[in-house]
């Protein structure tokens, strides 16, 4: 069996409440910081994990403390990014839900590390339950004196607020979550200034997801090195996986980083394989903003090796022939999935979750559902199909926040690898529309 | 000794270069070269704090971060909120992708905007029909239904057209930053955004006609004005007058002897040089409310300077000369025909030529 970071005690009866997860070993973390540590120490052993961003982006979170400005007298923050939105990731949800003195515990020795008093966790909304789990672990873990004023006897406060979103995907973007941390409207800043320097209430800031964060008891306990020898390469440690669609074990799964994808999909310790009768025919590796690829290119790379769960394999060959591991959201569809279909549903869910700041993506989203809607439903044309590939690349990269990005690459992507599809659905309309109707032209199934 | 003297960052912009005090952006360096340099602005407004980067219009390419880190950026970066660095690189108009870029911002702020510039009375002063004019394609590739909105009053004086709006924000700042109770902003997401006020709360504020100033396009405009005229038929000239409000300097826009409008002076760039209060705006609609000062300065290339203040156009000398040139006595033998029922006999039957050549032509 595998190294579990994260989940090796998630099936333990009671796990969610402070005194089983004592008792399992929890909160030594802090201790060991508060009493034998300094804030720089753990700045150094988490560098030194190499552990990156679980939110999506796979940023260095050493490096990001790192750069966490110091100015005098300005008091510091660090905000855990709990909004989980994308489609296809819910690895965030399950983690508060089952073991949330986890993420707790990580808030009180990242918080110490940076040098916050006052700690943020924000919640996506619609998760109220979960809210009200966490502020009950808070209020256990400040009953036991690891929350509060002089935690542990040492000088050190931390006061944990949980703050409940209202329901916006954009607000998990981290500045759009600084605006409406602060009682604004969820727009993203732009930037510079980048919240390490200007965040919440223009002080200096962390933004962390939950994943990260709860990746910090386990480094401090065993240190930097112990963490990075996991994985391979610059994909270090273990990456939970929210696994759905076409598989036979969906579920949320703690995989050591650099296992190949086929065996994360077949393999029965895993995904178990496509469901029975039926064959892969793409996947989305990492959430719904990331490139979709076909089976074939998912499972091994342009040079005939097996593409393997790590940043750099799914990211191998450039949106060319790769992906990202972007938030972990792993959707396998197979034969019976309409690309067109899953695209539009895509571009729907883009469109109406675009702030409207900047003309790209505002206009471009909808433009881009309005087209795809057309196609879906038989009143394509063929030159609408290259009207995408421009929309989206007139949005790419020209946007103040990734959102735009995020809605142009899944619609580029389908395209780049599907276009067969468009163009069937383009052609024959009366088909194309029947209920249940797909494209099973030419194509690779696994 | 150290040096006292303030240092100046040299850049390149569009390869000519210019040195600017530390703190500039690309977009107020390249302002300093000219109307013909300067990248297009939709939603920057130098006097209100805040505004810019949002509409991309003005995007360009840095190739050169700065002396001491030549590399170029990944992406293009908006000008008018990043400042420069010594050394830096910038290409505006002499770079393609720049412009193609730029043809696709035109693009999406005209997808959901209504083509009714014939009954808009922001038409011949929009900031949209220019960046279209200036930057955009001569057709749309856009075939779906455009996203439509309501009017709504908002106050007495002010009418809000939410499906001309291009969501620049300044309206917004405006409010927040002039008035001393904001009402209004930006309510929902995406294109389905709208700039409201709290629960269709009237606007009722001394300053609150700046909206109509600082807005690019017809979104909200002044209903003291409406439909009285077409801007390029009215005269702006410069007036001010004794306010306790405000600084009482503003330009009256004339039609014949009629004061049909009031708004603040705009620079060159289209912004407001100092707010006016709603008494000047919406009240002050005679010409014995003002001193006159004289007419206002009108770039040479606006629709408002049609037909007006004609100087007297020197011809050149060898125009003159290929006139003379090329002069030919026109053959005037033909009759001259006054009669009315003649002229309507003659023209009939050459209709009716006309017709029978167009029959036979399509048979
Ligand atoms: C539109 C959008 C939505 C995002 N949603 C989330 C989210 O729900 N949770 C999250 O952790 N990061 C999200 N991110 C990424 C955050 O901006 C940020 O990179 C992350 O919280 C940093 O944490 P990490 O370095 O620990 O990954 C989102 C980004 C974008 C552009
Ligand atoms: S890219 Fe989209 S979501 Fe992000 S700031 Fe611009 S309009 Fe808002
Ligand atoms: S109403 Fe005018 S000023 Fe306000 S956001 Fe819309 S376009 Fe800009
Ligand atoms: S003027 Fe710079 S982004 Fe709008």
């Amino acid at each position: 069996m595998a190294v579990k970071i994260l989940t090796e005690h998630i099936n333990v009866p009671g796990i969610n409440t402070f005194d089983v997860y004592r008792k399992m070993g929890g909160y030594a973390a802090v201790e060991k910081a508060l009493k034998k540590m300094t804030p720089e120490e753990i700045v150094e052993e988490v560098k030194k994990s190499g552990v990156r961003g679980r939110g999506g982006a796979g940023f260095p979170m050493g490096m990001k403390w790192s750069f966490l400005a110091k100015p005098e007298g300005v008091p510091r923050y660090l905000v855990c990014n709990a909004d989980e939105s994308e489609p296809g990731t819910f690895k965030d949800h399950f983690l508060m839900r089952e073991i949330p003195h986890l993420l707790i515990e990580g808030m009180i020795v990242s918080s110490f590390a940076l040098g916050a008093n006052k700690s943020f966790i924000y919640v996506r909304g619609e998760l109220m339950y979960v809210i009200q789990i966490l502020e009950k672990a808070i209020a256990e873990a400040k009953a036991a004196g690891f929350l509060g004023k002089n935690i542990l006897g040492s000088s050190y406060d931390l006061e944990l607020v949980v703050q409940p979103g209202g329901g916006a995907y954009i607000c998990g973007e981290e500045t759009a979550l600084l605006e409406s941390l602060e009682g604004k409207r969820g727009n993203p800043r732009n930037k510079p200034p980048f919240p390490a320097v200007k965040g919440l209430y223009q002080s200096p800031t962390v933004v962390n997801n939950v994943e990260s964060i709860a990746n910090t008891p386990w480094i401090v306990n065993n240190g930097g090195d112990a963490y990075a020898s996991l994985g391979v390469g610059r994909s270090t440690g273990t990456k939970l996986i929210s696994a759905s669609g076409h598989i036979n074990k969906p579920g949320v799964y703690e995989i050591p980083l650099g296992i190949t994808v086929e065996d994360f999909i077949y393999a029965d310790e895993w995904c178990g394989g496509i469901r029975p009768g039926h064959h892969l025919k793409a996947v989305i590796a990492g959430g719904s903003s990331v490139p979709i690829l076909p089976a074939n290119l998912i499972l091994n790379l342009a040079n005939g090796d097996k593409r393997l769960m790590t940043y750099e394999s799914l990211s191998d060959g450039g949106f060319a022939t790769g992906t990202m591991l972007g938030s972990g959201g792993f959707i396998a569809m197979d034969e019976t999935s309409c690309v067109v279909r899953n695209t539009w549903t895509f571009a729907r869910f883009y469109h109406h979750e675009s702030c409207g700041q900047c003309s790209p993506c505002r206009e471009g989203t909808g433009w881009m559902d309005k087209v795809l809607e057309r196609i879906e439903h038989g009143k394509g044309n063929m030159h609408d199909i290259d009207l995408l590939v421009d929309v989206a690349k007139k949005i790419e990269g020209n946007t103040i926040c990734p959102l735009g990005d995020a809605a142009a690459w899944p619609v580029a992507s389908a395209i780049r690898h599907f276009r067969d599809e468009f163009e069937w659905h383009v052609k024959h309309p009366q088909e194309a529309t029947q209920p249940g109707a797909v494209y099973r032209g030419a194509m690779e199934l696994v | 000794m150290e040096n006292t003297a303030p240092q100046l960052f040299k850049i390149t912009f569009d390869g000519i270069e210019i040195e600017v005090p530390p703190g500039t952006t690309i977009m107020q360096a390249a302002r300093q070269l000219g109307p013909h340099y300067a990248p297009p602005a939709m939603c920057y407004y130098e006097p209100l704090k805040g505004t810019g980067g949002k509409c991309r219009a003005c995007l360009v390419k840095v190739t050169a971060g700065s002396a001491k880190d030549p590399r170029p950026m990944p992406k293009l970066v908006p000008s008018c909120i990043t400042t420069v660095q010594d050394g830096m690189v910038v290409e505006n108009t002499t770079n393609e992708s720049v412009l193609e870029t730029r043809r696709g911002i035109v693009e999406f702020l005209l997808i959901n905007h209504p083509l009714d510039c014939p009954v808009c009375d922001q038409a011949g002063e929009c900031h949209l029909q220019d960046f279209a004019f200036e930057h955009g394609r001569v057709t749309t590739r856009y075939e779906e239904e455009r996203r439509t909105f309501e009017k709504q009053d908002i106050g007495p004086y002010v009418q809000l057209h939410m499906t001309r709006c291009i969501l620049c924000y300044r309206c917004v700042f405006t409010a927040d930053q002039i008035t001393n109770k904001r009402v209004h902003g930006v309510m929902n997401r995406g294109d389905h955004a709208e700039i409201s006020t709290y629960i269709e709360k009237a606007i009722d504020n001394d300053f609150s006609g700046n909206v109509i100033d600082v807005c690019p396009v017809g979104a909200l405009t002044d209903k003291t004005y409406r439909f009285k005229s077409r801007v390029w038929f009215s005269k702006p000239v410069e007036a001010h007058c004794d306010c306790e409000k405000c600084s009482g300097n503003v330009t009256l826009w004339y039609r014949g002897d009629e004061v049909i409008r009031v708004t603040a002076r705009k620079n060159e760039w289209g912004e407001v040089k100092e707010f006016i209060c709603n008494t000047c705006r919406f009240e002050r609609k005679k010409t014995s409310d003002w001193t006159i000062e004289g007419p206002t300065k009108i770039s040479r290339h606006s629709v408002i300077m049609a037909n007006k203040y004609r100087a007297d156009v020197k011809k050149p000398a060898f125009g003159l000369k290929v006139a003379e040139a090329q002069y030919k006595q026109i053959d005037d033998s033909r009759p001259y025909i006054t009669d009315g029922t003649t002229i309507r006999e003659l023209s009939k039957e050459n209709n009716a030529k006309a017709n029978q050549r167009s029959l036979a032509e399509n048979n």
